[in-house]
């Protein structure tokens, strides 16, 4: 390039105009066809995607990308975490609350390694996010060279997919697949890690709306070899009419809400499909938000933490339809055992999880959403009214202790859902508090509820919590943790303060390792290793130091005014609740235990 | 774990960096060793076709396949049936021959197997053979005493008789190929 002209895109996909260094090559059909750096690539990808936020942290490898970033700051909006790691969860919670695909940047070595339990955390629970890592030059990888660390191998794992780009004319291809990749079929996590050099050498850029992506490049092949044509597939017409079958030979249908409801947005379809069969419907820690918890054919949480209604439901049916369910060791418990006197189907849009842990008698291949649609429209009305009393014989809910002396999870739980509106964003961390906040909040929609159920990753919450406050700006957010797993990721109060993104932090601080306390207590003959947390920090001046307001909590009055102060604060609010260390998450079975065998009632 | 046989799959990826990588790591993740492993470019130089030989039992070669299906550059998985299929494999043997009894001996024996002398030196010859474990695995017992200096194998490839091929659209692969769908 000789000098640096002006020049003015007329790209496809923005209708405003779009001005940024470099040298006009052709036009071809009115769009420019401009030579850019891989870093300018990028962020013009980033755009063909309509990606407006991008959470990241800067380093060595990858200052060409924040060059360009600085360039394009009015389109997209980065927001600076304290640490990688905290990017990773707030791009997954951007993703699962909106829907949309997240996006996280990040420099090699430890900045990529930083990314590890993130992305980790988005596969496990098929959360659309793509991750853009920088690796060192060229010449100087896979010689131990500052920084450098082999990220594809490290992600491979725990990601859908790894790219590792090498050549400045593959950057567009592979970004315009990724985000393909990431966001279709089963969602998940995706990474292009990209060459130094890659970011900085000038390529042929030919801006392409996202509508013509499956038609062309590595994408378009990939689609013509996995369906034969460019059409998205349809659920089988005769699979779909066998469960039709099954469901007028049932006397005893249970359904249950999995986490392909929420990714899949089938929660209308899968409301409508319920109350024609007329089902008593379980949810799993990943299905919260797929079905209104209020509703009155909900039998709550089902698995090791599931309600007495949910789990002798499962032992009782004689028809169990699980929707976008991989019957975890969490929810299965005993494989050979689950849901012994029934017929078992699964509908999944994943092939490979049907017959995975639990040995099924039907299977729909789709997206939840067609699946039950194409039902609903063949299914008629069934009434099961003995069948319900008999599941909701056995609790719903389960009835924790008041207490007066101090202040009980389920007092928090309950002045929280007085307080805080209906359609409260909820973020959890990992432990006790995550199983008594899905127990006690009523899910209304898909991408309410952010937790994170697979992986268990503690420190996911205030990232997560962050990621959904920046996708949706006009909604409570709030992050319930315990004292334990805030202290992981707490720095992240920075990045709430800074970017004005208020999360309502309230911590269930029993001053243990809860959850791992309690198993101690069953299991392990009270020998309380390493779980007592009788340690700073105050998380009150915890909160001041980052410019937050906070309170310490003891008793109810304390809380409601709390809360009342946090709902009208403009800023993030902490709230420390003093709880009693010996509450339990209740019921519980033993990992591996049939599934009534309640070792908590 | 019953039932443990050898259980041959044929695998069609994509020919890329990384791909052989992302096959192998299944097979460690689980713990099992693999037996036999061979990979070369189809009649599509862009499609690699990978052949492994695994012990397992029928149950757990399943859920191995089933998670092969679903890796991106994987075209198409199929475990192969012993009874309907071809298995061949090339060996190379160095054998210790310092005299010219022990040469005709070794030649003769090459001859039974219908393998042949790709190499003679004043004290080794090499001999190459082609053929399924049973009939490689007797002339090495024979060939044995006279000293085997090096032995390499290929790895078993495989290919099914008559009609079937790997890239059959079965219902069940259809229903792989949804959850990869990306529009």
């Amino acid at each position: 390039m000789n000098g640096i002209s002006i020049y003015v895109l007329q790209s496809a996909y923005d209708c405003g105009v779009l001005c940024i260094l470099g040298e006009t090559r052709e036009i071809v059909g009115g769009i420019s066809k401009v030579e850019l750096t891989g870093s300018q690539i990028l962020m013009e990808c980033l755009l063909e995607q309509d990606v407006d936020t991008v959470f990241g942290y800067p380093g060595g490898a990858i200052m060409p990308v924040y060059d360009a970033l600085y360039s394009y700051s009015d389109k997209i909006k980065h927001v600076l975490t304290a640490h990688e790691q905290g990017a990773s969860h707030a791009a997954d919670g951007y993703a699962r609350s909106s829907g949309r695909v997240g996006v996280c940047l990040a420099t090699s070595g430890p900045g990529a390694t930083n990314l590890v339990t993130g992305i980790a955390t988005a596969h496990m629970d098929s959360s659309p996010v793509v991750f853009i890592t920088c690796n060192v030059n060229e010449p100087l990888i896979g010689r131990d060279s500052f920084q450098e660390v082999d990220i594809v191998g490290i992600a491979m794992p725990i990601t859908k997919c790894a790219y590792l780009v090498r050549d400045v004319d593959n950057l567009a291809d592979i970004v315009r697949e990724a985000f393909a990749i990431a966001r279709g079929g089963r969602p998940g996590p995706v990474l292009i890690d990209i060459m130094r050099n890659v970011t900085l050498d000038t390529a042929d850029y030919t801006p392409l709306p996202r509508e013509e992506h499956p038609a062309s490049g590595r994408l378009g092949a990939l689609i013509r070899r996995a369906s034969h044509d460019l059409k998205a597939p349809e659920p089988n017409v005769e699979d779909v009419d066998h469960l039709i079958d099954m469901i007028a030979d049932a006397k005893k249908p249970l359904v249950i809400c999995g986490g392909g409801v929420v990714r899949g947005r089938a929660d209308a379809e899968f409301k409508t499909f319920v109350e024609r069969i007329d089902s008593p419907v379980a949810i799993t820690i990943m299905g919260g938000g797929g079905f209104p918890g209020r509703n009155p054919l909900t039998t709550g949480m089902i698995g090791m933490h599931g309600t007495q209604a949910s789990n002798h439901a499962v032992d009782r049916c004689d028809l169990l339809i699980a929707v976008g369910c991989r019957f975890s060791d969490r929810v299965g418990l005993q494989f050979a055992t689950f849901a012994q006197n029934a017929k078992i189907v699964q509908i999944d849009i994943d092939r490979s999880e049907i017959d995975k842990n639990v040995k099924t008698d039907h299977h729909i291949i789709g997206d939840a959403k067609k699946v039950l649609a194409l039902l609903n429209e063949k299914v008629p009305q069934y009434k099961h009214p003995e069948w319900k009393k008999e599941v909701f014989s056995f609790p719903a809910e389960t009835e924790y202790d008041d207490s007066d002396d101090t202040l009980t999870p389920k007092q928090v739980l309950t002045s929280i859902a007085e307080i805080l509106p209906d359609d409260t964003i909820v973020s959890t961390d990992v432990g006790q508090h995550q199983m008594w906040a899905i127990q006690h909040f009523r899910f209304d929609y898909p991408g309410q509820l952010l937790t994170s159920g697979g992986f268990g990753a503690m420190g996911f919450g205030l990232g997560a919590a962050i990621g959904a406050k920046a996708a949706n700006p006009d909604k409570v957010v709030l992050h319930i943790t315990g004292d334990g797993s805030f202290r992981m990721n707490s720095h992240e109060m920075a990045t709430e303060e800074h970017y004005k993104l208020p999360v309502i932090t309230c911590i269930l601080n029993n001053g243990t390792l809860g959850m791992v306390r309690q198993w101690q207590h069953l299991i392990f003959d009270e020998r309380y290793s390493q779980t007592t947390l009788d340690r700073g920090p105050d998380f009150v001046s915890l909160a001041n130091a980052y410019g937050l307001p906070g309170r310490r909590v003891t008793n109810v009055e304390e809380l409601e005014s709390a809360l009342s102060e946090a709902v009208q604060s403009k800023t993030g609010f902490v709230i420390d609740c003093a709880i009693d260390s010996d509450e339990m998450a209740r019921p519980m079975i033993s990992a591996g235990s049939h599934i009534t065998n309640f070792l908590l009632d | 774990m019953s039932d443990i046989k050898r259980h041959t799959l044929a695998i069609q990826v994509d020919n890329e960096a990384g791909v052989l990588s992302q096959v192998s790591r299944l097979f460690s993740r689980k713990g099992y060793n693999i037996e036999s492993l061979a990979v070369g470019p189809t009649d599509i130089p862009s499609i690699s076709r990978i052949t492994i030989e695994v012990l397992t039992d029928d149950q757990h070669a399943t859920l191995l396949c089933n998670q092969l299906r679903k890796l991106l550059p994987v075209h198409s998985v199929k475990m192969l049936e012993t009874t309907k299929t071809l298995r061949r494999e090339l060996v190379l043997i160095k054998v210790r021959a310092t005299t010219s009894d022990v040469r005709n001996e070794i030649i003769q024996i090459a001859n039974i197997f219908r393998g042949s002398i790709v190499d003679v030196s004043s004290d080794t010859l090499t001999l190459s053979l082609i053929g399924e474990e049973e009939k490689t695995e007797a002339a090495q017992a024979l060939l044995r005493e006279f000293g085997i200096i090096e032995l390499v194998r290929t790895g078993m490839i495989a290919l099914e008789r008559g009609h079937y091929t790997i890239d059959e659209n079965t219902k069940e692969k259809g229903e792989f190929d949804y959850g990869k769908h990306v529009l």
